[in-house]
């Protein structure tokens, strides 16, 4: 599935949710169930600046494919990272860049979120972009360089 | 959880009728529980309505015009200097300058007094200052190679004074200490700490930026040479700090920032400066702040500072009593001398994961550092959740963050 296509189907999930409460467990359960990250990189060089919590992004390039394992000491944050990691991860970069991350505003997180979250997962959403236009750039394999 | 019989309801419902904004509701109709005041204050009707009056009736730019709102509007002003030097028990109106806040009192005095200090002088400052009463003597101390010491802090969240009375000697120049700490709400000895800076020959600046809301200040009494708060921490504007200095030390400092008002007459031969207060007001001030202030005091000043400690200690223990059950809680600080202010973390929790959910449920705290870095890693933690209370504070709002966070807690591990 492209982002985009996978960015409506998590919209679609959260609109199960009447309230608050629910949604947030929902991201608690989705932190709690994010894949372990790399010990080796939990280092100060894979910390995303801009985050009230700390968060490390490392991501890993195959062919023209992005990867990303990402971790925080903060729940929340953590299921924040499973969500974009479902919709950016083990996607071709320029599909990422062509995803701007509306889904947030339209599940409604963005105007939740205290303004230091909203602005820590913004940082995300740009690290992870900027990520994917350096690799966009490069040439790809098998085409004339 | 019933009223506690201490907590009079009736006191605090007349007071918080006052503030608009508390009657508020956010994130789709839930009731504010406002708990964050010692980042800063709400404002009270009646200094919403000074605001509004001053640009109704009196707006002017002050100390320059020759016409009949300029004198009213420079009096409004100079009335706001009296008002401040009562508050504070300050021998003269000449001894308040009006500055941005407490951030710019500090680097208006770190920048100021740097002339005087040598290779090798000493500057005494505590492991629980605010960034704002850091930063600028660093940036001042490595311009002049001068070295900052540190009184550190105990276990219970109070100042070591015997390490204070080492520390202090003939090399210190200046201590400058917070009067309570705004992240521990510990009310420091503050008198002590200026009369060893005294005893030595050093001058001392203390931070009240958290205090100037509790007991009343008598800066005569605690003998400091600076006394610097902010506006808007005590019922007033944003945009406007007072910093009072002992007069003859203001005169003995240079200017701070050029531009108009500070000056006696300009020349491009030599510029002769105005005698403080006015050296260090360069510009057009915050006149609407400053009326704004006057009201915010005298609103604040009425109520009776019996009642206010009273009030302040009752609902700081309530909410001790209310959280206290939580498993895995850790309050940082039980300093004897306490005010109303509680940093708090619970095991298995991230700070910033309450805070998010705590606020989902309309409750308003403090996550992060509070801008302590240095009391945080003395405290071995990154971040607390700060829950600070002001004359407003009821009980049933301590029930209804009781609640939340037990919901919170509950949902995060
Ligand atoms: C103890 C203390 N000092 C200094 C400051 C800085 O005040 P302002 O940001 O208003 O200049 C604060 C406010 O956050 C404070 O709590």
């Amino acid at each position: 599935m492209k982002p985009s296509q996978i960015a409506d189907t998590l919209v679609a999930e959260f609109e199960m949710f009447t309230d608050w409460e629910d949604k947030y467990s929902y991201i608690i359960d989705l932190g709690k169930h994010l894949p372990p990250y790399p010990a080796e990189r939990r280092t100060d060089d894979f910390l995303v600046r801009g985050c009230q919590s700390r968060v490390w992004l490392s991501p890993t390039v195959e062919g023209d494919v992005l990867r990303f394992d990402a971790d925080s000491d903060a729940i929340i944050t953590r299921g924040l990272i499973a969500m974009l990691l479902r919709v950016y991860g083990g996607q071709p970069a320029h599909d990422i860049i062509a995803t701007p991350p509306t889904f947030l505003s339209r599940i409604g997180l963005d105007t939740h979120l205290s303004q230091s979250r909203a602005n820590g997962l913004a940082s995300m959403v740009n690290h992870v972009m900027r990520i994917a236009a350096v690799v966009a750039q490069q040439p790809r394999s098998g085409e004339p360089a | 959880m019933t009223l506690p019989a201490t907590i009079s309801s009736i006191d605090v419902d007349y007071l918080r009728a006052q503030f608009p904004i508390l009657s508020t509701t956010v994130h789709g109709g839930k009731p504010l529980v406002y708990l964050d005041h010692a980042a800063t204050s709400q404002k009270p009707q009646c200094v919403i309505d000074a605001i509004a009056s001053y640009y109704t009736t009196t707006n002017s730019n002050v100390h320059r015009g020759a016409h009949a709102l300029a004198a009213k509007a420079t009096e409004a002003y100079e009335h706001a200097r009296h008002t401040v030097a009562a508050f504070l028990g300050a021998a003269s109106p000449s001894e308040i300058v009006f500055t941005k806040g407490t951030t710019e009192a500090v680097n208006l005095v770190a920048a100021t007094v740097a002339h005087r200090l040598q290779p090798g002088d000493e500057i005494v400052l505590t492991e629980m200052e605010h960034h704002a009463n850091i930063v600028p003597w660093q940036l001042m101390a490595q311009q002049r190679g001068a070295v900052i010491r540190v009184i550190p802090v105990t276990d219970s969240g109070e100042l070591d004074m015997q390490a204070a009375a080492s520390l202090i000697g003939p090399a210190t120049k200046i201590v400058s200490a917070v009067h309570v700490s705004n992240t521990l709400g510990t009310v420091n000895p503050v008198a002590q700490l200026c009369a060893m800076a005294g005893s030595v020959g050093a001058l001392s600046f203390i931070d009240g930026a958290q205090a100037v809301l509790h007991d009343p200040i008598d800066v005569a009494a605690l003998g400091c040479d600076f006394y610097a708060f902010s506006a808007h921490k005590l019922f007033a504007p944003m945009g406007l700090g007072v910093l009072y200095g002992r007069y003859h030390v203001l005169e003995s400092l240079p200017p701070y920032q050029g531009g108009g008002s500070m000056i006696d007459s300009v020349s491009f031969d030599g510029t002769t400066f105005n005698a403080p207060p006015m050296r260090f007001e360069a510009g057009t001030p915050n006149v609407e702040a400053a009326v704004g202030l006057t009201t915010a005091i005298e609103w604040f000043a009425a109520v009776d500072p019996d009642w206010r400690r009273h009030h302040d200690q009752s609902i700081t223990a309530y909410a001790l009593d209310a959280i206290g059950g939580i498993d895995g809680l850790t309050v940082y600080g039980n300093a004897a001398h306490r005010v109303g202010i509680l940093s708090f973390t619970v095991e298995g929790t991230h700070a910033a994961d309450v805070g998010t959910l705590l606020d989902a449920m309309g409750v308003a705290v403090r996550v992060g550092h509070h801008c302590t870095q240095p009391l945080m890693r003395r405290l071995g933690v990154t971040s607390t959740i700060r829950a600070s209370f002001s004359v407003t504070t009821t009980a049933h709002e301590v029930d209804v963050f009781a609640a939340a966070l037990t919901k919170a807690v509950g949902m995060l591990r």
